[in-house]
């Protein structure tokens, strides 16, 4: 049985220009607002920026679940800055428990592709380096984001509710 | 069901395989089993490094999330894994996954909202 356990992958065709997905992408504040999280600086390559977690502004309900959250620091590592193609970065997937050094663990990787064509914008979004997370982690990030992962879900029937 | 309650079940009901596997003993007996295949808990014992009596309450342990199953083979009881239940620890991927799809979702309507 084939089965990749170490990355994720997600593409998605964006109907909007090339610049102004890269724009979404590759700049802290734009990235920090649709992605829910505020950084004190702008993504660098090869320099590490900290970022905190803001609720969404989408839905009250939504945000008051993630109200668990707000504030967690999230430290970003920035790899590549490659306008208008390549935007990667290393984080440490799930790092929401309060108290715990994450800094010693293995990092993930995330590589944001981004390619014109017609009609818009195709986004690839690639994590990858989870077989190499400790599998107590693994147990624990599942077990306190379940809550977390349902207020997603939310969101997504709310937007998809906007959109009809 | 709405798809937000039929998620949280599905993530619940695997929740217990993650505890399970979260104790070294336990995932290098499932790493033992999934390697050398079944056996019996005489020859996981073999140069392990706790004792018989340890490795037995950890296989209960496995059999009660559904992990491991034993069956009577003469006098001998055999151990062994079942991969099905075991694969559901992809269920990790899969939440980190649905994130991505929301996190996208919020980046289609920022970057989408200027241009219609």
């Amino acid at each position: 049985m084939a089965m990749d356990t170490d990355r994720i992958v997600k593409k998605v065709m964006l109907r909007a220009p090339h610049h102004r997905v890269w724009s979404a992408i590759s700049d802290a504040s734009q990235f920090g607002s649709w992605f829910g999280v505020r950084f004190d600086g702008p993504f660098v390559a090869a320099t590490n920026v900290i970022g905190r977690i803001v609720p969404t502004t989408v839905d009250a309900e939504v945000a008051r679940s993630q109200e668990a959250y707000e504030g967690t620091a999230l430290e970003i590592s920035v790899d590549r800055v490659e306008p208008p193609r390549l935007f990667s970065f290393r984080w440490h997937p799930y790092a929401v428990e309060r108290g715990v050094d994450y800094s010693k663990e293995p990092t993930t990787l995330v590589v944001f592709e981004l390619e014109e064509v017609s009609g818009g914008t195709m986004l690839t979004v690639t994590e990858s380096g989870f077989d190499r997370i400790p599998i107590e982690r693994r147990a624990k990030a599942f077990a306190s984001n379940q809550q977390g992962w349902t207020a997603q879900m939310q969101l997504i029937e709310k937007y998809l509710a906007m959109a009809a | 069901m709405s798809p937000a309650h039929t998620a949280a079940a599905r993530l619940s009901g695997a929740a217990p395989i993650f505890a399970a596997l979260g104790d070294v003993t336990r995932l290098h007996i499932v790493a033992r089993l999934c390697g050398e295949g079944p056996q019996s808990i005489a020859r996981l014992a073999d140069g392990a490094a706790v004792s018989r009596q340890a490795i037995t309450k950890h296989l209960h342990a496995l059999e009660g999330v559904g992990l491991a199953r034993s069956s009577r083979i003469g006098r001998e009881r055999i151990w062994e894994l079942r991969t099905k239940r075991l694969s559901e620890v992809r269920l990790y991927l899969d939440q980190i996954a649905q994130q991505w799809d929301a996190a996208l979702t919020r980046l289609r309507a920022f970057v989408e909202k200027d241009d219609l």
